[in-house]
């Protein structure tokens, strides 16, 4: 997405300046990733999350080169060329390297049984899907964004769906306890089990070598048909790295998303620049905004890392957070609940600017917080409406 | 058949004494409203409270059983026990060791009994009443004037004058209706001058041509100067002067060094203004001079009274039609209980101890074993009476003296130390009824049968709407039994109020002769009504004989006083000022007054919700100069000391104090809020001749008041909330509202909240919280189901959301999402207009309503504003609040 996006960004301000060549190792165009949940959870059909198809390729005169056959498999930066699993090489002047991450495989024994996925593409939201046609139970490991949207999704399909967790709660790296029990709860409603401080020790197989218990260190055994992980991604960068640009947890980029090849840039959850990697979706387009500048225009433009947003993409449960929302030492906090409404907000402030925030239920003023946030704004004058929103806030302002 | 039965009464608060007619729905205990518009003193007019009268009847608030040493008793018990302990003091001590205290909320009924017991068979004249505490001085200027208590005119001469002079009077707030109809005259006759004479600009100043602002107690210096100015300008009436008066050339040589500029000097006015007045009421023959509290409450009300009537006399404008002096009486039936010589100097039926003649026919009159000789002791001086330990039995009826009379925490002391108090009320929890060995459940209006006499003397019926509360009694009935039970059955053997009535009505007229001496008080017409005529009695203005068997408009229009001589006596009045001035330690003045929308004690007003909407809490005027000089903030708390007591109120800063001046209501009792008894503040000094206390004038000093939180709490339902040294209690609708200011934090809002509106409760409703801890700020609500049931507000400052909007919400049966949403910012959801404090209480109209109509539809006038939001349409006293919007 990261890619593409920095190629539509390109087409807008330099459509003239390159011939342009994409390749992808999946069968579509480009689609909407974050919308793979809605995918699952059946609101959504693939082609409504597509963004680029083939003909848009056409009419930007861009040539696709798509499917797992056009895998890339090695850049030559001397002959400046890449080449695919094909065989077919194509030279470039400048190279854009956008392959994102991988998910993490939990290496516990039976991980490579049939019937364990992970949540990454639409072959994996394919696979849910059939499973929970023909499947009874599914575990997911891992209670963070993704988890919750991929068991909300089978759930929805019908599954009797269990979340293994490590933490004590859920979303533990994005909500505080508070917030994260509203959570719980409301998933709970849904008929989503789940079991918190999990440990898990292994799979266990059929005779078909296919999973269907999940054992854990305390000795408990869960039924299993399907077993998805979901437990974090890694920048997908071995290609980066064979290729010799310098890579650490990422391929390491500039403030301008160039790597350490001055002709090749690289964007997206396979990068780390300044030493923080990426797996939400917002920083992704500032970074598209900022490479297309440099490919196509000035080359003034830096990519700054803002404090990222979450949010949960599970309809009708709204959770948000972003900065600093557990309250480090010298920040004060405002808190708001509405045991009715099922809302929990909590804004943290420090020097009277807004510095982080909890949102669950009511997420309507999560924009307005995040460009208080950006913009280190003085809230002192609408402090005591603050927590009320956007119109509450003004609206005292005013009076 | 219908089930409602129409009935005429009469409003049971102020001296205006408006007829009512009242729809009865008695099976459901509900009664409907209505002015009567045939009753003169109100032709179908009725302000915020009088309308508000159906919404007091509930019982919740009731003494409905006796109760002794705090246990429920039966009647017997109670009445044995008073009897018992009354007899027991009058046995040990003698007489002058016990009294009755009464009140001018008594029916001419009771009030003739109580003093008929006291004076005439129990022996002492220590019954006094409230009616000290604000119309004494005016029966003393009277009397040392007309040689008898004689209110010369009528309202009529409302429509008649063509100059009117309102006097230490907030007519608008405390004699609405009759301020409506002053209106009224001045919209059908714009010539008509009228001049509001106040140290405070009040809403009555409103239809005022000139404003005189003068130093708080300095009118004897205004009026003695107008005498000399009447003098000088050739205005007197020379004739008059010499056939009907007497003592001119005294009063004339005192007033004589009073010029213009003198007066405008000791009173710190504008001598153009002074002058102003003077020329008018010079230029005016038709010039009625209406006066109450700022006149009478004084240390010397007794000489401003006989200075404002001297330039009467002088003019020889009185009992005429449009002229002559007029005291606004605030009580309903202050000048009923004058009438049968509820104070303790009177005797009965204006009739007291200064003549011997008088004792003697009240004596042979009553067959009184044992009548009183000589005056008894005056409020002031009963209560320390009581407190010195002279006074071993007291009974207190419908009245509250431990809110209203000066030095009010001293009469709580008095009341501790009292070997018995039996206090008669209608309502169960009264600050004074807090030191009652014996309570004893009074009938209350709207049960109650008798009659009442206003201001223009004229007497109406107070007729029962519904059957009694409980086990309550008419008083005359408690009385009755006492005074049996002393051994007086034979003087004490009424069974209805009628038979009390021709009894009063045949006192009055008893030896009233050209023979004995002539009385102006003589209703001898009444003495043997039937009993079917008393129950149709229509209003009539006293007296009512055999030469006005239907009763007399004016009084000394033939020039007649009731003196020796027959003639009027002119005062030579020497104006003083008050007696305790301001100094450094107590730099201002203290003010008191009441409201438009309480009555006294605020004992029934607050029963309806809509009547504690306008001044919701004890406030303090004060004139911006002296809250800058003081540090005060508007709506911030301040603490008023004086050397008798402390009060804490919310600050209004208002320009229409005088600076140097601050003004307090009197109406907050400790049932409302923990320190907000004016009356404790007040200096208790008074008038020598009168004895009214100088409720008008006390130094005090005022400084913020710094509180660690602030906050309010409004709940669905009563609260038992105690702690916060700062606690108002308001009843509103549905709902009752707690403004609070503590010294010390509760460790922990939530569980304060919780223990405050009970922690069982919350387990069964929905709450929100907001909660800012670094700045003090808590916020709470609760809902049971859609349904608000509680709201919590508090912070470490004082300015918190407007209540309006919040309160509002309890009328609801449930709350839309964006209401819940929006409950703890307080305000209400954007969009959706916040109607702001209630300014007409009758519609129930708030001011950002107004103001916004009045802006969107371009209204000009209160007519207008009438018209669109029918705000000021009903009692009007509003309209002085709405002209300011416009």
């Amino acid at each position: 997405m990261a890619g593409m996006r920095t190629v539509e960004e390109l087409l807008s301000i330099a459509p003239e300046k390159y011939e342009i060549s994409v390749f992808g190792a999946e069968a579509y165009g480009n689609y909407n990733r974050i919308m793979l949940s809605a995918v699952l959870s059946g609101e959504k059909v693939i082609e409504d999350i597509m963004i680029n198809n083939r003909q848009w390729y056409e009419e930007n005169a861009i040539t696709l080169y798509a499917g797992p056959d056009k895998t890339v498999v090695k850049i030559d930066r001397d002959a400046k060329q890449v080449h695919a699993q094909d065989g077919l090489s194509v030279s470039y002047d400048v190279l854009l390297i956008a392959t994102g991450s991988r998910p993490f495989i939990l290496p516990i024994p039976g991980h490579q049984l049939a019937g364990v996925i992970c949540f990454r593409d639409i072959i994996d939201v394919n696979t849910m899907l059939s499973y929970s046609k023909t499947h009874k139970t599914a575990v997911v490991l891992g209670g963070g964004l993704l988890g919750l949207e991929a068991a909300n999704g089978l759930a929805l399909q019908g599954m009797a769906v269990t979340v293994l967790h490590d933490g004590e709660f859920l979303l533990n790296r994005q909500l505080d306890p508070q917030a994260a029990t509203l959570l719980r709860k409301a998933l709970e409603q849904r008929g989503i089990k789940f079991k918190m401080c999990a440990k898990t020790e292994a799979l266990l197989g059929d005779d078909n070598a296919h999973v269907s218990a999940v054992k854990f260190v305390d000795g408990d055994v869960l039924d299993c048909d399907l077993f998805v992980m979901a437990i974090g991604i890694r920048p997908n960068m071995a290609l980066a790295q064979e290729a010799g640009l310098v890579c650490e947890r990422g391929i390491v980029v500039n403030d301008g998303l160039q790597t350490s090849d001055p002709c090749i840039y690289s964007v997206g959850e396979c990068i780390q620049h300044r030493g923080n990697t990426f797996g939400l979706v917002a920083p992704l387009f500032d970074q598209a905004k900022v490479c297309a500048d440099h490919l196509g225009a000035t080359g003034q433009a830096e990519f700054i890392h803002l404090p990222t947003a979450t949010k949960l993409k599970v309809t009708g449960i709204n959770v948000f957070s972003v900065g600093d929302f557990i309250g480090e030492e010298g920040t004060q906090i405002i808190h708001f609940s509405d045991a009715k409404a099922g809302v929990y907000k909590k804004l943290v402030i420090k020097d009277e600017q807004l510095v982080g925030a909890v949102l669950y239920g009511d997420t309507a003023d999560s924009s307005w917080y995040q460009s208080l946030l950006e913009n280190n704004q003085n809230i002192a004058g609408v402090r005591d409406s603050l927590i009320f929103g956007y119109t509450y806030a003004t609206e005292t302002e005013a009076a | 058949m219908t089930a409602t039965k129409q009935v005429q009464t009469t409003c049971p608060y102020c001296g205006v004494g408006c007829g009512i007619d009242a729809v009865v729905d008695e099976p459901n205990r509900q009664i409907k409203i209505q002015g009567d518009k045939a009753h003169p003193a109100n032709f179908g007019r009725l302000c915020s409270k009088g309308s508000a009268l159906g919404e007091t009847i509930e019982l919740n608030s009731r003494l409905l059983e006796p109760v002794v040493y705090g246990q429920q008793a039966t009647w017997s018990e109670a009445l044995d026990l008073v009897a018992d302990s009354f007899a027991n003091a009058v046995k040990t001590y003698g007489p002058e060791a016990v009294a009755i205290y009464g009140s001018g909320q008594l029916l001419t009924e009771d009030y003739y009994v109580a003093n008929k017991l006291m004076k005439g068979f129990i022996g002492s004249a220590n019954m006094d009443t409230n009616s000290r505490l604000c119309m004494s001085s005016s029966v003393a200027g009277h009397k040392r004037a007309f040689g008898s208590d004689t209110v010369p005119g009528c309202y009529e001469d409302y429509e008649l004058a063509d100059m009117m002079v309102l006097i230490g009077s907030n007519t608008a707030w405390c004699h609405p209706v009759s301020f409506q109809r002053i209106r009224a005259a001045k919209d059908a006759n714009p010539a008509l001058k009228i001049v509001v004479i106040d140290p405070r600009r009040t809403v009555t100043c409103d239809i005022a041509d000139l404003h005189l602002p003068l130093a708080s107690g300095s009118d004897g210096f205004l009026f003695n100067g107008l005498l000399k100015f009447l003098a000088e300008h050739n205005v007197l009436n020379q004739a008059y002067i010499d056939q009907h008066t007497e003592g001119f050339a005294a009063a004339i040589a005192a007033a004589n060094r009073f010029s213009v500029e003198a007066v405008a000097q000791h009173c710190l006015l504008d001598a153009a203004d002074v002058a102003q007045f003077y020329h008018w009421f010079a230029g005016h023959e038709k010039v009625l001079s209406l006066y109450s509290q700022g006149i009478n409450q004084s240390s010397s009300g007794t000489d401003k009274v006989d200075a404002i009537i001297n330039c009467h006399l002088a003019t020889g404008r009185i009992g005429k039609p449009g002229m002559g002096p007029f005291s606004l009486t605030g009580q309903p039936n202050a000048m009923g209980g004058r009438e049968v010589g509820g104070l303790a100097h009177q005797l009965a039926a204006h009739m007291d101890f200064s003549n011997a003649g008088d004792i003697d026919r009240v004596a042979r009159f009553w067959n009184s074993p044992n009548i009183a000789q000589k005056p008894g002791l005056p409020a002031v001086e009963l209560f320390d009476a009581v407190y010195d330990g002279k006074i071993k039995a007291l009974w207190i009826m419908g009245t509250n003296p431990v809110v209203s009379l000066p030095n009010a925490d001293k009469i709580k002391q008095a009341l501790k130390r009292c070997d018995f108090v039996a206090v008669s009320d209608c309502i169960a929890n009264t600050d004074t009824g807090v030191f009652a060995h014996v309570l004893l459940p009074a009938q209350g209006w709207s049960e109650k049968d008798g009659t009442v006499t206003n201001s223009e003397r004229c007497i109406s019926r107070q007729r029962a709407l519904l059957d009694a509360a409980g086990s309550a009694m008419p008083d005359w009935w408690i009385l009755t039994q006492v005074a049996r039970r002393l051994g007086f059955e034979e003087a004490f053997h009424y069974k209805k109020p009628v038979e009390i009535f021709r009894e009063h009505a045949a006192l009055s007229g008893f030896e009233n002769d050209e023979v004995h001496g002539l009385r102006d008080f003589d209703i001898s017409g009444y003495a043997h009504i039937s009993d079917a005529a008393y129950d149709a009695l229509q209003p009539a203005q006293w007296p009512v004989n055999r030469l006005y068997p239907k009763g007399r408009a004016r009084i000394f229009d033939d020039g007649k006083y009731f003196t020796a001589s027959g003639k009027a006596q002119f005062i030579a009045v020497t104006p003083q000022t008050p007696i305790n001035l301001p100094d450094a330690e107590f730099p201002l003045v203290l003010n008191t007054g009441r409201l438009r929308d309480q009555w006294h004690t605020m004992t029934r007003t607050t029963i309806a919700a809509k009547l504690n909407q306008h001044k919701p809490e004890p406030f303090v005027e004060v004139h911006p100069d002296d809250a800058a000089r003081y540090g005060l903030e508007a709506q911030a708390l301040a603490q008023l000391e004086t050397r008798w007591g402390a009060m804490l109120a919310r600050v209004d800063i208002a320009t229409g104090q005088k600076p140097g001046n601050v003004f307090v209501p009197m109406h907050w009792t400790e049932q409302f809020a923990s320190w907000g008894r004016m009356g404790a503040l007040v200096n208790p000094v008074f008038d020598p001749i009168s004895k009214q206390p100088e409720s008008k004038h006390t130094p005090v000093r005022i400084k913020p008041y710094r509180a660690a939180w602030y906050g309010f709490v409004l709940s669905r339902h009563e609260l038992d909330l105690k702690g916060p040294e700062y606690l108002v209690k308001v009843k509103g609708n549905q709902f009752y509202r707690y403004e609070l200011a503590g010294q010390s934090i509760p460790e922990s809002w939530q569980d304060w909240f919780a223990k405050t509106v009970g922690e069982s409760l919350l387990d069964t409703w929905f709450c929100q919280e907001y909660h800012d801890a670094a700045k003090g700020n808590y916020r709470a609500a609760c809902l049971e189901g859609d349904r608000l049931q509680a709201v919590f507000f508090a912070s470490a400052e004082v300015n918190l959301p407007e209540r309006g909007w919040l309160t509002g919400l309890f009328e609801k049966p449930g709350l839309q999402v964006n209401e819940c949403r929006a409950l703890l910012t307080g305000l209400p959801p954007v969009g959706e207009a916040d109607v702001g404090t209630i300014v007409c209480a009758c519609f129930n109209v708030g001011k950002k309503t107004i103001a916004a109509a009045i802006k969107e539809k371009s209204l000009k006038t209160h007519q207008e504003v009438g018209q669109c939001l029918k705000a000021g349409t009903n009692c009007g006293s509003c309209i002085p609040e709405i002209k300011a919007l416009l």
